[in-house]
């Protein structure tokens, strides 16, 4: 009696059952004859074969193919749609010695994931990105793909694909070969049985590059989805073959995996003792912290607001800088429009020696108001005894409030005197820490120092101390003190 | 396995459960011995079953078959060929 063994069967690294909420446990959701099933058995031939099961980490899409993480026994993450090469590259980056493999349809990668795909794969990342091309958005009923090919029928081109109104099938592989880092970049197809073997080397390689360290390989596979494209499987098998095949070429369009160095999954970062010295954030010898235990009680809720262009922002990151560096807790919570310049512009820092809980500046306890809009806008909100600095010779008549401590400067001008209009926000700075006294001298010299330009250094100070200037010398006129 | 003479040099076992009669694996058979039941499995397919002779154990159908566990394939021992 002949006696015969078994050459293949049902890889390993699919689980016995599918333990999913559907009845069909034993079968996968895919329609006869779907090419999804093909790919996703040349893949488990490949894990198997490679023996990295136990590494592997599965990027299921969304799309069809949402249901990977039910068939494979491996690792398996699933992701928003089109996101799966950024969730992929995290996982490789966070798990080096995992090998990573992104699985995505044609709408998913090609149309809502373009952004990703193109970056991953220009970053080189060494992962696997096996990419489903049918043509169509299977799950959804058929709408057109990017991928969809010319004169198509679709749910979303009812009259055919025409190039004038909805564009050219996309090429990936060509696009991601005009990138200089992917190591690996071949097209396939599932069109007869000669494409299927190919496929499934091609696969196997792809997956082979990462368990050598050595970049980013793609694999596009043209398949089959006979459903909504209304074929029999065999026709549809055809398609593939015969006009899919002919508008994206099947070829290898990269195989630079001689010559790739393995590559580490991610650039070495340097150690955390050392990031204080990199950033230039004081001497990094801890002495810092020490000094940086909250000198006082303080909740200062500040408002500072102005067009853009004033210095609104920088004012407030100056605050909070040096706050920071005193040892408060502080938050800085920019607000602006899209302009640069004369846009309104505001911000929100808070102060305090307790933790915050919003950053959001909703009852002010200091307003900067840098011009009048400004005053008028925020000045309700000021809380009962706040502090109000205006940027203006004297306060609007119509905006004096008796319960608060309002003094007009005119920031702009003493800026102009001094040669630059732009250092008038930090003039109206020196104001405010003359008047409430909360930061030293140096705390605040130092922000200055960490974020203005060099060249602007000598005259931010020299801002610095004629806005404490003109305040002292306000402030001895007692009418200008809650009137 | 042959009825006649030589034995056949593979085997094929289809899972009538796990089929959905796409008819794949018929078209990729070389020496054609796979065909459609004429019944229905219970999910109301016509699955692929093998005649029982002529397999080569060439493997073919097993990577068209997009069912991951729909198919095995055997191939004769070396010792019991010769």
């Amino acid at each position: 009696m002949a006696s015969y063994t078994v050459t293949h069967q049902k890889a390993r690294a699919f689980y016995d059952t599918y333990e999913r909420k559907a009845e069909l446990q034993n079968q996968t959701h895919y329609c006869p004859g779907c090419g999804h099933g093909i790919v996703s058995k040349l893949l488990a031939q490949a894990i198997d074969e490679l023996g990295v099961q136990d590494r592997t980490v599965l990027i299921s899409p969304v799309g069809c193919s949402v249901f990977g993480y039910y068939y494979f026994d491996v690792g398996n993450v699933q992701v928003a749609h089109g996101r799966a090469p950024a969730v992929a590259t995290a996982v490789k980056r966070s798990r080096p010695e995992s090998i990573v493999i992104g699985y995505q349809g044609d709408g998913d990668l090609a149309a809502i994931g373009t952004a990703e795909i193109i970056h991953a794969a220009n970053r080189g990342e060494p992962i696997t990105v096996i990419f489903v091309n049918n043509g169509i958005y299977g799950m959804t009923g058929g709408q057109m793909a990017p991928t969809t090919l010319l004169g198509r029928k679709t749910a979303t081109s009812p009259l055919g694909r025409d190039a004038m109104n909805e564009g050219f099938p996309l090429h990936v592989c060509e696009m991601l070969n005009s990138l200089e880092a992917p190591v690996y970049i071949e097209r396939v197809a599932l069109g007869n049985n000669k494409q299927i073997m190919h496929a499934a080397k091609v696969v196997k390689r792809a997956v082979e590059n990462q368990v050598k360290g050595l970049g980013f390989s793609f694999v596009e596979v043209l398949s089959p989805c006979p459903t909504i494209w209304k074929m029999q499987p065999v026709e549809a098998q055809r398609f593939v073959r015969d006009e899919m095949a002919a508008v994206f070429g099947l070829c290898n369009f990269r195989d630079r995996t001689k010559e790739a160095q393995a590559r580490p999954a991610r650039a070495a970062s340097p150690a955390l003792e050392d990031l204080p010295r990199l950033l230039d954030l004081g001497n990094g010898s801890g002495e810092d912290a020490v000094a940086a235990c909250p000198p006082q009680e303080l909740d200062l809720r500040i408002k500072v607001a102005g067009f853009g262009g004033q210095g609104v922002l920088m004012l407030g990151e100056v605050l909070a800088e040096a706050g920071l560096d005193a040892g408060y807790e502080v938050s800085w919570l920019p607000s602006y429009g899209p302009e640069m310049r004369s846009g309104t512009s505001n911000c929100h820092v808070r102060l305090a020696n307790h933790a915050i809980d919003s950053p959001l500046v909703s009852r002010p306890n200091v307003l900067l108001a840098l011009n009048e809009p400004s005053l008028r806008k925020f000045l309700p909100a000021v809380e009962e005894g706040g502090l109000v600095l205006y940027n203006g010779s004297e306060i609007p008549g119509d905006c004096v409030r008796s319960d608060l401590r309002m003094v007009a400067l005119p920031f702009t001008q003493l800026a102009d005197e001094l040669g630059a209009t732009k250092v008038g926000n930090i003039v109206m700075l020196g104001a405010l820490l003359e008047a409430t006294g909360i930061l030293e001298q140096g705390r605040v010299v130092g922000a200055l120092k960490r974020l203005v330009h060099p060249r602007f250094f000598e005259l931010d100070l020299a801002a610095l101390a004629r806005g404490r200037g003109e305040f002292r010398e306000s402030a001895s006129d007692d009418y200008l003190w809650g009137v | 396995m042959a009825i006649i003479g030589k034995p056949d040099r593979g085997s094929v076992e289809m899972n009538a459960e796990e089929c959905k009669g796409c008819g794949l694996c018929l078209e990729a058979c070389p020496p054609k011995v796979l065909h459609l039941a004429e019944g229905l499995n219970r999910y109301g397919y016509h699955p692929a079953i093998y005649a029982g002779v002529g397999c080569t154990g060439c493997g073919i159908c097993f990577f068209v078959c997009p069912e991951p566990g729909g198919i095995r394939v055997f191939r004769l021992d070396a010792v019991a060929a010769a």
